[in-house]
């Protein structure tokens, strides 16, 4: 009796890995959460997770550590996507940033520091989560290339990179002292071709910023940023123009640069992408501020 | 770029849905590199993500001022910096730790795990070689076969990767030269063999020049094997080979969404599987059917090794999370002994004896190592006798674990055969291993029933055994207030015997010495002889300094349960120091004794015993009252 047993593409074993771990922060964490941006590696692990404990709803909540300053179109798909995945949506803000007025406007880096950094250590704090799940891949940069998938921090959330656990096989040592937690990478080995790829195979859902059409834009320093509410402070002599853009990674919107495209369609967003040249951060004013900025924000707190 | 190897850029400007349809069928090889720190092992990776345009123009940018700033290729881009990654390392120049680096070709997406050359970093080489298919030894060709050749490949050989590469880098540095290939290459067949490596491939190459990566070079038209990529294009896959044998899925999480579903969630690790086939359930040994393969994507009809899947079964059998669900009529091996390869990576050495936790599958069991039959000296594949392993250190010892496990030896299956050591108060990944075979002394060695319990033992001496069990620091008064114990309770016509820490080193333990591993097996030989005592229904006294808690739990769990009491006989440094009945502290203080506790070994407090004595404030006999009182109240 001759068998023809299916052979697993990329995407398969990529998906069976994330799944994998996912499986074994359940079993062996206490209170695992699942970080939630919104953005399309964050629909991809949500996907995952589906998947992995289906016909069970995932059994931990999302967060989202919140800044107010995220696109319109990015919160209206937040609740949908959580309501449609039968999973609790927490939401965070920073009270301090919030009573402050914290913004990209003014306050520069301390706007990432205070809403993302503090705020994220605040929520894991409150609500007492000893493994959080988050959607960063090790092709983005270069110091994430030597990161693990399960990453611990100390009690004040300090990252070491000194101090962290071989990972061999498919072997991931989940145990830790009181007051210590992990931040648990599940799409790691995900490129961000495979990102595209997966989401186009699969039919997932992602918020339309990420498909080209006329939105109001300025230019300025370099980047062209969008008009997405009236918050957005014009300087002298600024007039917002429509421009056919998209996005290629999000975040608050003051601070995420668009491209200018056509591409209005899945296929097209990639075959834009495949002949691109600049790589994806690039769009992000945060990277740029130093050398190694990404390895300094990781070691105090930052994802 | 035009090359073939790579996406065509016609096709995505042309045709972008025939594109995506053609490149979800790649499938994906897992390789490492090893190399020595001169080797050009990072220049390599910077030209496979390079020609593969993994490289945008702003990394390229970036990339060519750092080349011109910190590069060590002159003006040229030095491709290395491209994969250097933290600060510091960059800095130094030279990468420290495994990184893990993507590219695609049409076929195949890699995933290169870039691993350092450095003597004191083999932790990190046995991570990256443990998922790879494949291994690219580079040489180079200035310098021909090295120590760190040799190292590379015997642990490359160890973690049971298939797939040896031989690549024999800088070619354009010795005028592309056939002699100096074919000599190396000579060299390299007479080592390998040595060491069970008995295929290969070796080609020349240069990674700076991009001879022969992509494609053949004109340079070298005496060389007529394949490119590197076209090789790591079509090598054959351990996932495929995994299909073939056995089915195997450990057990990760039970999926219980209510009361009429039950499914066994896992990734399968060997084998295929298909609804209506027999399974075992093991350890237990149960049997059923596979009745459902689940997804969310519908029930499939055939899973094989790689997938993640929920199984349901036909029947209500016990299974949870450890449990291993295999094919009925093969199924694993189930044992509680074995002979392992141990890689230890920890700064603080192994101690033999010593119960760590053993993580394999999706299993935690407690273990204990034997001491090492020999450690390998991994330069020169000489046994060495050794006491214990240090940090990067390999060898060779038997593992016990507390219960009966499912298990491959690990040349099968790297699931089930391989496995990591977790230290139980650090919680830190100490070591990892590779099963060689069960040891079948302990299915021969059966528990002999005797008639005579330990209940009639302690029933006829009209009392409950017990372990008193005295820890504090040499000169804290342990012995003292043990002997005072001892004769009160024998006033009291209760059995009692009293096991000294110096006596028992003049007969039982005289082999052991005061290292770490010593200590270990000090105290576990003790524990033992306390147990067999309580068996005999005996009030059992210690007095040993036992300064680890590990060890002291370790008998602890030897005990029945409550017949453990650990007593903390509580004198400050300065305090015993001031007495030092033996003139011991004053001998460690100038030198002359060597891991002496408190001095230059360390004192690990009890957190929570069951008593603790303050000699600051009681005197011996006041001491030996208190513990009497909590014994019999």
């Amino acid at each position: 009796m001759t068998h023809t047993l299916p052979t697993l593409t990329h995407l398969r074993r990529l998906e069976a890995e994330s799944i994998h771990i996912m499986r074994e922060v359940v079993s062996e964490a206490e209170n695992p959460v699942m970080l939630y941006s919104v953005g399309k590696d964050s629909a991809v692990m949500l996907h995952l997770a589906k998947k992995a404990f289906f016909p069970s709803p995932p059994p931990f909540p999302l967060l989202h550590v919140d800044t107010t300053w995220k696109f319109r179109d990015m919160y209206a798909l937040r609740d949908k996507a959580a309501a449609q995945a039968g999973m609790e949506l927490l939401v965070y803000h920073n009270p301090e940033a919030l009573e402050k007025g914290i913004n990209p406007f003014d306050h520069g880096s301390l706007h990432t520091d205070m809403w993302k950094t503090e705020g994220l250590k605040q929520a894991l704090d409150k609500w007492g989560f000893d493994a959080a799940f988050g959607g960063a891949r090790r092709d983005e940069e270069k110091s994430r290339a030597k990161e693990r998938v399960f990453s611990f921090r100390s009690a004040n959330h300090r990252w070491d990179p000194k101090n962290q656990r071989p990972e061999l096989w498919r072997l991931y040592n989940a145990r830790k002292a009181k007051g210590e937690s992990m931040r648990v990478f599940p799409i790691s080995n995900w490129t961000e071709l495979d990102i595209w790829q997966y989401i186009h195979l699969e039919g997932i859902e992602i918020v339309p910023l990420y498909f080209s059409q006329p939105r109001p834009t300025v230019e300025r320093d370099g980047l062209i940023l969008m008009v997405d509410d009236d918050r957005f402070r014009l300087r002298d002599g600024e007039e917002p123009r429509m421009r056919s853009v998209r996005f290629r990674t999000l975040g608050c919107y003051p601070l995420t640069g668009a491209v200018e495209s056509r591409a209005t369609t899945l296929p097209e967003v990639i075959q834009e992408m495949l002949l691109t040249t600049t790589s994806e951060r690039q769009g992000r004013a945060i990277d740029h501020d130093q050398a190694a900025s990404m390895e300094k924000k990781k070691q105090e707190g930052y994802f | 770029m035009t090359d073939p190897i790579y996406k065509t850029d016609a096709l995505i400007a042309e045709d972008i849905d025939a594109y995506l349809e053609a490149h979800q069928h790649k499938t994906m090889l897992r390789f490492i590199t090893c190399g020595s720190v001169d080797d050009g092992k990072s220049t390599l990776i910077g030209r496979l993500l390079y020609d593969s345009k993994m490289i945008f123009e702003d990394q390229l940018a970036a990339l060519e001022a750092d080349s011109k700033r910190v590069g060590t290729q002159g003006q040229e881009i030095d491709f290395a910096l491209l994969v250097d990654g933290l600060a510091a390392e960059r800095e130094q120049g030279i990468t420290i730790d495994v990184a893990y680096r993507f590219f695609a070709t049409e076929k195949r997406k890699f995933i290169v795990a870039d691993t350092p050359g450095h003597e004191q970093y083999t932790r990190n080489m046995v991570t990256g070689a443990s998922t790879a298919d494949l291994a690219v030894i580079l040489i180079d060709a200035r310098k021909g076969v090295l120590t760190q050749t040799r190292r590379h490949s015997y642990l490359v050989h160890l973690l049971g990767i298939r797939n040896v590469v031989l690549a024999v880098n800088k070619m354009d540095l010795v005028n592309y030269d056939q002699a100096v290939f074919d000599r190396i290459v000579a060299d390299y067949t007479a080592f390998a063999a040595g060491i069970g490596i008995t295929d290969f491939t070796a080609m020349p190459i240069s990674g700076f020049k991009g001879d022969n990566i992509t494609a053949n070079s004109p340079n070298m038209p005496w060389y007529d094997g394949p490119a590197l990529l076209p090789l790591l294009e079509t090598v054959e896959l351990d996932a495929t080979i995994d299909q073939s044998k056995p089915f195997r899925l450990p057990v990760q999480w039970v999926n219980r969404p209510n009361l009429d579903f039950r499914g066994f969630s896992g990734l399968i690790a060997t084998g295929a599987v298909r609804p209506g086939d027999e399974v075992r359930v093991l350890p237990s040994g149960k049997t059923s059917k596979v009745s459902r393969i689940v997804t969310l994507d519908g029930d499939l009809p055939v899973a094989v090794a790689g997938q993640s899947v929920t199984l349901c079964l036909a029947d209500e059998i016990d299974c949870s999370r450890g449990q291993v669900i295999a094919a009925a009529d093969s199924p694993t091996e189930v044992a509680d002994q074995f002979e392992t390869t141990i890689v230890w990576m920890d700064e603080h050495e192994m101690l033999p004896g010593r119960p760590y936790w053993l993580k394999i599958g999706t299993q935690t069991v407690s273990a204990t190592i034997q001491h090492p039959k020999y450690q390998v000296n991994v330069n020169t594949m000489e046994h060495l006798a050794a006491k214990t392993l240090d940090l990067n250190a390999i060898g060779v010892a038997n593992i016990v674990t507390d219960r009966p496990i499912p298990f491959e030896p690990y040349a099968q299956s790297r699931d089930l055969g391989g496995f990591i050591l977790i230290d139980k108060m650090t919680n830190a990944t100490v070591g990892a291993g590779m099963i060689h075979f069960a040891l079948r002394r302990a299915s021969n060695i059966h528990w002999q029933a005797t008639d005579i319990s330990r209940d009639v033992h302690a029933g006829l001496k009209n009392q409950k055994p017990a372990v008193l069990w005295l820890t504090g620091l040499s000169g804290a008064g342990k012995s003292t207030i043990a002997n005072v114990l001892e004769k009160k309770l024998v006033r009291m016509n209760r059995h009692t015997f009293l096991l000294d820490g110096d006596n028992v080193r003049h007969g039982l333990n005289k082999d052991l010495g005061f290292t770490d591993a010593d200590r270990v097996e000090n105290i576990r030989r003790v524990g033992e002889v306390a147990k067999l005592m309580t068996d005999a229904g005996l009030i059992v006294i210690t007095a040993f300094i036992s300064p680890f808690r590990a060890e002291r739990d370790m008998v602890r769990a030897m005990m029945q349960p409550g017949e453990f009491i650990e007593i903390h006989v509580d004198t400050p440094l300065a305090e015993a120091e001031k007495r030092d009945v033996k003139g011991l502290y004053k001998k460690a203080r100038s030198g002359q004794l060597k891991n002496f506790t408190g001095i230059d070994s360390p004192y690990e407090a009890p957190e929570a015993p069951e008593i603790r004595i303050d000699t600051t404030a009681l005197s011996p006999e006041q001491a030996a009252d208190e513990i009497i009182a909590r014994l019999i109240p």
